[in-house]
């Protein structure tokens, strides 16, 4: 009987060497004729355990990594595909504590399903979201995502059940549903993940959204730089068509739903919604003011949804479970589990789907086992590049909107990025303004001037020159920036400069007493 | 390619998708696709076919990092330029890799063969530093297995 053995497609598996360990075990099975089948599976979120190989026994999948080519015949010398002992044995992969420590919802079935196999999909609980929606109704579906207590996981938190609820109740012949998918914030690869380890689940989540707001066609806005998610969301789309999960009667229900994918070209600006849908529309992606807001008239100037890949991807599970279920995790007005990104400078980077309420520190040490330099964490930017640099001091606050809110810090997307004692805030600071005028859709003053100031100012500073002047200036050029600013781009920026600038005073050459913000 | 052989191209593409909605950025992709780059002179055309001005087409190509104007190398290095990058030795590996090519940003080698583009995340940022070559992504990057992969993709 053949053995199956899993090694994941996950473009960061890829990126360290998963293609190669395939065709090696490949290559080594034939040569010593034994009767093996590769499934590429999604990525278990263990990139430091990636390329990683499972091998699929008795007692459940097994665990080796990482792999390299160069390790596969010693593998087979140590009987691995038998569960055999090596130096590379992890033992079997949900009983890694890593792994087994999570609370998995949206991610239920990444790293364990071929995410192109609807068969794989509907076997491991696919579909039992939809088939809930379809038996009740419109406000029905809502009134799930609301109990749910449901916030927008792309940044901004706003409550999903109420933008909907907007668009269920505004009349017009077209609606749409966009599902934001510019992944740009650094740090972050949630959505990346969701995409090509669990396309499904993303459209399923986009189709009961379309059925709860009378939407027949979606947009996946996705970002050009990744490739490898626009071949496998293409490929789960015509499978999802061809099983009629999509199309002109979804599933014998007379209802409508049309999905495709668009490419953005390289514009950061274009994950806030507005800027997103001008570049649906065909245009440059300009910031629009708002109101109107989009769920009123947004592309085309219909009603329009826009949630992020994670928000509408978590829609299945709160359909399937009921919104009580999903409320019951997490803290506060913070409900539900995040997908948090351990990223930069760890031992142990990955995804870790956890309740709200997990702090920063046990993130960073109990999961991330520290920095992988081996020197103390100084620093972690959370929530992407506007986000604020936390210090050390504040690594015991719970992961928590308002908790973050509270210390002018933001959760945003869940991306977290350590940096080791080596790292120079200053420049860290000067590097947000220079990304932010790069990205700058260029609209609005504050923004489009205030950023190319910003890295002239601290460049200066980086530069120690006239420091009595010059900070005062950049933290009145952060204010004009932060009240000012049309959108989030301007009017975040000032999180990591001034954080950085506040908490850590003596990268700019300042002295602490006379650092008063 | 010859210029008539270019223009059929463009046509062919423009034809093919500008019924649907919001049919710009596809159009600009398919035609990057196919030819490298969006050349100046096919700008007059896809702007009349789409009932825009070349204003508004040229406006929008040079509003997207993505699009070029100009053909590129052979092969495209990215580097990402991100914070997790940059928190794993990112300014290191950017440095070699310009020493390395003699090029800086947005550049070509003389013989033609590497473009260097900045990118900002990779969304590989659990196997910091990341670069990506065509559509070819590596992790953990050293300046060693830079040196590994150009060789690579120079042979």
């Amino acid at each position: 009987m053949s053995i199956t053995l899993y090694v994941p497609c996950d473009s960061s598996a890829v990126s360290v060497g998963a293609d190669r360990v395939v065709n090696a075990i490949a290559q080594e099975a034939e040569k010593r004729g034994v009767e093996i089948k590769i499934v590429r599976n999604g990525s278990r979120g263990m990139y430091w355990l990636e390329p990683m190989v499972e091998v699929v026994t008795e007692k459940g999948r097994i665990a080796y990594g990482a792999v390299n080519a160069s390790d596969v015949s010693s593998l087979f010398d140590a009987d691995f595909l038998n569960g055999g002992s090596h130096a590379l044995s992890l033992g079997l992969t949900e009983e890694i504590p890593y792994f087994k420590k999570q609370q998995r919802l949206t991610f239920a079935r990444v790293g364990i399903t071929d995410p192109v196999s609807l068969e794989d999909y509907i076997a491991h609980d696919g579909y039992r979201g939809l088939k809930n929606a379809l038996e009740i109704s419109q406000a029905d579906i809502v009134k799930h995502v609301s109990d749910s207590g449901l916030r927008g996981r792309g940044g901004a938190a706003f409550p999903t059940g109420i933008k909907w609820n907007t668009v269920l109740n505004t009349q017009a012949d077209q609606k749409y549903i966009i599902c934001n998918a510019d992944e740009g914030d650094s740090g972050t690869f949630s959505d990346r993940m969701i995409m090509e380890c669990d396309p499904f689940v993303l459209i399923e989540g986009m189709t009961i959204a379309g059925l709860a707001v009378s939407a027949t066609q979606g947009y996946i806005y996705l970002r050009i730089e990744y490739p490898h998610a626009f071949e496998i969301l293409n490929t789960a789309i015509a499978n999802a068509y061809a099983a009629g999960y999509l199309g002109d009667d979804v599933q014998g229900s007379g209802r409508a739903f049309h999905l495709e994918v668009r490419q953005g070209a390289g514009a950061y600006v274009c994950g806030e919604e507005t800027s997103l849908m001008e570049s649906l529309e065909g245009k440059r992606g300009l910031v629009r003011f708002k109101p109107p807001l989009p769920a009123i008239s947004g592309l085309f100037g219909k009603p329009t949804v826009v949630n992020n890949v994670i928000s509408l991807a978590s829609v299945p599970i709160i359909l399937d479970k009921g919104g009580d279920f999903y409320r019951d995790f997490g803290m506060g007005r913070s409900r539900g589990t995040l997908p948090l990104q351990l990223a930069g400078n760890l031992k142990h980077p990955g995804l870790v789907e956890l309740a709200f309420g997990v702090t920063l520190r046990e993130l960073l040490y109990d999961f991330g086992g520290g920095s992988a330099t081996g020197k103390p964490i100084r620093a972690v930017q959370v929530g992407g590049p506007l986000g604020a640099y936390l210090p050390e001091s504040q690594f015991d606050t719970p992961l928590d909107y308002e908790a973050f809110a509270a210390l002018w810090a933001v959760v945003g997307h869940g991306g977290i990025v350590a940096f080791d004692d080596t790292v120079d805030m200053a420049e860290m600071a000067k590097y947000s303004m220079e990304f932010c005028a790069e990205e700058s859709c260029g609209k609005c003053t504050p923004c489009r001037i205030g950023a190319t100031r910003g890295y002239e100012v601290m460049t200066e500073i980086v530069n120690k020159r006239d420091l009595d002047k010059n900070i005062p200036l950049l933290r009145s050029l952060c204010d004009t920036m932060l009240n000012s600013s049309l959108c989030a781009l301007g009017g975040m920026t000032p999180y990591p400069v001034l954080s950085a600038l506040n908490h850590f005073p003596e990268d700019f050459g300042v002295n602490v007493e006379h650092n008063a913000a | 390619m010859t210029e008539l052989n270019m223009m059929q191209t463009v046509q062919i593409i423009v034809a093919d998708l500008k019924d649907k909605p919001g049919s710009l950025l596809p159009i600009l992709h398919a035609v990057q696709n196919a030819l490298g780059y969006v050349p100046p002179e096919t700008v007059p055309t896809i702007a009349k076919e789409l009932n825009l001005s070349r204003a508004e087409v040229h406006g929008v190509i040079s509003f997207y990092h993505y699009f070029r104007d100009t053909p590129a190398g052979k092969h495209t290095i990215q580097v990402c330029r991100a914070e997790s990058c940059l928190s794993m030795g990112g300014k290191e590996l950017e440095n070699h890799v310009k020493t390395t090519l003699g090029i800086d940003y947005h550049e070509t080698t003389t013989d033609g063969q590497f473009s260097l583009e900045p990118i900002y995340c990779l969304g590989n940022c659990a196997c910091s530093p990341a670069i990506q070559i065509g559509n070819d992504i590596y992790g953990r990057v050293s300046t060693a297995t830079f040196d590994e992969i150009l060789k690579e993709k120079s042979a």
